[in-house]
């Protein structure tokens, strides 16, 4: 059933993030932060990218919306190349793609009334009259279920959920098409993570939002994206519809994290949860061949040698491994 | 390790390369800073200069001048200086360096001891009468000039109850060497040390205050309370321990500014003739090659103190062995 | 004297810290107790009070505006106001805690051995080669790899999932009947959680302990707990065997709280079913029950506090009628798998 899909609104091919870490030249190493990343993202859709902490997810996160420079590969936002473009060629894309943080605070003036940070793209990107300005403002707290008189209040004097949805409103001020949202709800309670996924959802729905959703809670992607890709030592070794890499995943890796979720619930327990041996080697250092092949029940001497490379199982469904678990 | 130190021992000697030549410049290559006729004294004929010029070969280009100056400096030894001719800048400097040093490491061993009681026993009653008290004493340590408590203290020692049994220990002003008499130097220096310490024991003692109360609010020091060590443990082992940093970095820079002539001031009033007052003496007479001496030899310490520090955060800190 | 003395009774505990804003309540009457080899998992959110209760326990609080009241008793001995010195005979040798963030719950400038020794030697009287030995031993015991070596390194040296080891290993040296841990795996990555579970799991088998679990993950506790305490607001508002609590939950904040957390199996609800509102600030209590103001259940009984109730097993602080209340549940947004 070959429909005639769109085309992506994001493509990556072979995109790779280097940084150099230690003070003095001598010591000086190259982290790998993310390894030769493709892929596509589709208007409308939710790619979620889980991943433990140092699989180079969040960087990736800030290369797909050009927040760092990108070291090698190529970029493309609505079939246009950007890989390169200077940060002048960059500001009318920027109205398309917003960035969502973990922690909405660190980037909330904290001396500034809301009211004026959220105006403050349409005073970069839009000349609008002041009342104009005030009610995009207004419509922008009312989309987050705050209310118009939030605008006069000071950042400090909001909730930890409140704030995220201030930066929400925030990346949403200028109708972008695309949101990354790099750990939106892990700083929150769970009773006020629950609101901001529902939140999210319904802003999709309204505004036709695409997202790419980064979170290390397997059960927040689960919930909230469309497809997924797993990320190891800044490669992605799995990706597909969430329900097919979370029922049945091909990776050992993704496997092993999807066991490893503690589950709410007394009579459903997994059947066997597969703990992993070791820690995750260091991204200045990481193993040769298969990354994971250290950890990894299956690991034989190919996966030292040799890097498998994302290939499909299934429709839509890739893996890198060369002894993929039984689908 | 032996990387980071190599490195750090070679980035110490262009520092330092770097301050005598700036040295240089400003002394001898500053506009209407002509050291020649300096030398030669007032009213000189013309042909003096050029004749002195000459003979100092300050008529060579700057680089070669420079040269000349450091190989008088380090290797001859034979600088001497331009206002008492004949004097030998090299052994001068050598010779003031005993009573510096002397002066600055007595003071130092007061300061230390002094301000880890009035720190330590400050930050552990934090809010109490004591830590006030402290507190207030410290401030009030920092707050008097040094040259004003210095004259006070001979005032009393010197004149006034000087032929009391209290005082009556006190010699005259000047220095002792420890190997002349090692206890004749004690008592010539005893004061000196309190008087230069004052200041720092208030300083270090408020500053390792702050320093303690921060550490203890840590989440490690919670930690050791919760293993049932008793208190005082916990407070020397973990939150002083950690707490050493910023003392100890303190510490290297004003010991190094002081051996480096910063003691000055307390030199001129107990007339120890130390490095600081030699450059105030050189200064005042604007005798270049003494100055340079000076300038080159603090330096020297500054840089010094500096790598020593590094040195010692290894040792305090094990983070820093690791670069982190 | 009664033929079960339980391991840790802790009777109306109470913890409020003076303000500039007046007295603001913590923690207030929370009772429990704990059995002996029994897991206890306290969930809550932040601000519950669950870390505060905790540190009660511990004697750590010891901010001087702070004002505990209740009873903690160890064992029949009360533990509130006890003098340092009895405090510390018992702190790290019968109970020991473990904390959330194993980055900074280890002193940088010493090693993990030295840390571990300096425990055993304040309790025992060992000579520093065999607390080194035990040391060694106890690292092994948790799973920290080549323990030779590691107990001779800086915490910096080790990953957050080795440090939390390390930092068990630590609590665990003097073989302590009581385990306090606080939230100790939110910091850490969820394999890495898998295997700190597993080893607080299988301390209870080893070493007899019984453990405290606070969390803010009711995956957590369904994983290792066999009773299970809510807090909301400084209160405990239902408690429970494991079993009942999550097959059958009575509070209308743990229903929401179960809502909450998207499934890992079956079918993805449209929308979760959140708790609507934020935790009451501590300065601005409500009166009454203080979850009333997000409650959809709430009704002209709620203006007073419910109490916990003394029944044993399975109790909830809640007026509603206990019959029905699964039908209730069944009711809010979202549905409730059946």
């Amino acid at each position: 059933m070959s429909e005639t899909k769109p085309p992506p609104l994001v493509r990556t091919s072979e995109l790779s993030k280097h940084y150099p870490v230690g003070r003095s030249p001598l010591q000086r190493r190259i982290v790998h932060a993310v390894e030769q990343v493709s892929l596509e993202i589709f208007p409308g859709e939710t790619l979620g990218i889980v991943g433990e902490s140092g699989c180079g997810k969040s960087t990736l996160g800030r290369c797909l919306v050009r927040l760092t420079d990108i070291t090698s590969g190529t970029l493309e936002f609505a079939g246009r190349d950007i890989t390169r473009a200077s940060q002048r060629q960059l500001r009318p894309v920027r109205r398309q793609m917003q960035m969502v943080f973990q922690d909405p605070s660190a980037s909330l003036n904290p001396r500034r009334r809301v009211g004026d940070l959220l105006a403050d793209p349409f005073r970069v990107h839009e000349k609008l009259s002041r009342s104009e300005m005030a009610d995009r403002v207004e419509d922008l707290l009312v989309r987050v279920e705050l209310l118009p008189e939030h605008a006069q209040r000071f950042p400090h004097e909001f909730s930890g959920g409140q704030r995220q949805r201030i930066g929400i409103a925030r990346a949403l001020a200028l109708r972008p098409q695309l949101i990354v949202a790099d750990e939106p709800v892990s700083a929150l309670d769970v009773s006020i993570q629950a609101q901001i996924i529902n939140l999210l959802a319904d802003l999709r729905d309204a505004l036709k939002l695409t997202y790419v959703f980064i979170a290390h809670d397997l059960s927040v992607v689960r919930q909230f994206s469309s497809r997924v890709a797993v990320m190891y030592l800044g490669s992605i070794v799995e990706t597909g519809p969430v329900d097919a890499v979370f029922s049945s995943p091909r990776h050992h890796y993704t496997a092993a994290l999807r066991s490893a979720v503690p589950v709410p619930d007394v009579d459903n327990r997994p059947a066997q949860r597969i703990v992993l041996k070791g820690d995750l080697p260091s991204p200045l250092d990481p193993p040769s061949g298969c990354r994971f092949h250290t950890r990894c029940v299956a690991a034989t001497s190919l996966c030292r040698y040799e890097r498998p490379v994302l290939s499909f199982v299934d429709t839509n469904h890739l893996v890198a491994c060369h002894h993929p678990r039984a689908g | 390790m032996l990387v980071a130190l190599v490195s750090r021992l070679g980035q110490m000697l262009l520092v330092m390369f770097g301050i005598s030549v700036v040295a240089f410049l400003i002394f001898f290559a500053t506009p209407g800073a002509d050291p020649s006729a300096r030398i030669a004294g007032r009213n000189a004929s013309q042909e003096t200069l050029v004749q002195v010029r000459h003979d100092f070969g300050l008529d060579r280009p700057l680089p070669v001048q420079y040269g000349l100056m450091m190989e008088r400096l380090f290797i001859s030894r034979d600088l001497t200086s331009f206002v008492n001719r004949g004097q030998k800048v090299v052994p001068t400097v050598l010779e003031a360096i005993p009573v510096t040093l002397s002066l600055v490491f007595g003071a130092a061993v007061f300061w230390v001891l002094g301000g880890l009681i009035v720190g330590v026993v400050a930050g552990a009653t934090r809010g109490s009468w004591l830590d006030r008290t402290l507190m207030i004493l410290s401030l009030i340590g920092v707050s008097i000039p040094v040259f004003w408590l210095g004259e006070v203290a001979n005032l009393i020692t010197q004149s006034r109850w000087h032929d009391s049994w209290l005082f009556s220990w006190v010699p005259p002003l000047g220095y002792i060497a420890l190997t002349d008499s090692p206890w004749g130097w004690f008592k010539a220096l005893v004061i000196p040390w309190f008087t230069l310490a004052t200041l720092y024991i208030g300083l270090y003692g408020r500053v390792l205050r702050a320093s303690i109360i921060e550490t203890m609010q840590e989440d490690f020091i919670r930690t050791a309370r919760a293993k049932g060590i008793g208190e005082r443990r916990v407070l020397i082992n973990h939150g002083l321990r950690t707490s050493l940093v910023a003392f100890v970095t303190m510490f290297g820079l004003d010991f190094g500014a002081l051996v480096g002539g910063g003691a000055l001031l307390t030199e001129v009033v107990f007339g120890l003739q130390g490095v600081g007052k030699l450059t105030y003496g050189a200064l005042q007479t604007l005798d270049l090659p003494m100055i340079l001496a000076t300038v080159i030899y603090a330096s020297f310490f500054v840089v010094m103190a500096n790598f020593v520090v590094d040195v010692a955060f290894v040792f305090i800190d094990p983070r820093a062995r690791d670069g982190h | 004297m009664a033929t079960e003395m339980p391991l840790l009774a802790v009777e109306n505990l109470c913890v409020s810290f003076r303000t500039d804003g007046g007295v603001v309540p913590a923690v207030s009457g929370v009772s429990f107790s704990v059995e002996r080899r029994e897991i206890l998992g306290v969930v809550g959110e932040s601000g519950s009070g669950k870390s505060q209760t905790l540190l009660a326990i511990m004697g750590l609080i010891n901010s001087p505006n702070a004002i505990v009241t209740g009873s903690v008793r160890f064992l029949g001995q009360e533990m509130l106001g006890l003098k340092r010195r009895a405090l510390d005979a018992i702190r790290g040798r019968q109970v020991a805690m473990v904390f959330q963030d194993p980055m900074t719950a280890l002193t940088p400038v010493h090693t993990i051995g030295d840390q571990i020794i300096e425990q055993i030697r304040a309790h025992e009287s060992l000579s520093r080669g065999a607390a080194r030995r035990r040391a060694v031993e106890l690292l092994d015991a948790v799973g920290l790899p080549s323990p030779e070596s590691a107990v001779d390194r800086y915490p910096h040296q080790l990953s957050g999932g080795m440090r939390q080891r390390a930092v068990i290993a630590m609590a665990l040296s003097c073989n302590p009947a009581l385990l306090i841990a606080d939230e100790p795996t939110t910091a850490l990555d969820v394999t890495v959680q898998a295997q700190i579970l597993e080893l607080i799991g299988r301390l209870r088998d080893s070493f007899g302990s019984a453990v405290i679990l606070v969390t803010h993950d009711l995956g957590v506790v369904a994983e290792v707990a066999d009773r299970v305490m809510v807090m909301y607001a400084g209160r405990v508002v239902e408690e429970g065997g494991k079993g009942q609590l999550f097959r059958e939950p009575l509070h209308p904040y743990s229903w929401g709280l179960f809502g909450s957390i998207p499934p890992m199996h079956g079918p993805r609800p449209a929308r979760l079913t959140a708790i609507p509102g934020s935790p009451p600030k501590l300065s601005q209590m409500p009166q009454g029950c203080a979850f009333g103001p997000r409650c959809g259940f709430r009704h002209e009984a709620c203006a007073a506090q419910p109490s916990l109730g003394s029944a044993g097993g399975h109790r909830s602080a809640c007026f509603l009628p206990r019959e029905g209340r699964h039908e209730l549940r069944r009711t809010l947004a979202g549905g409730v798998p059946a």
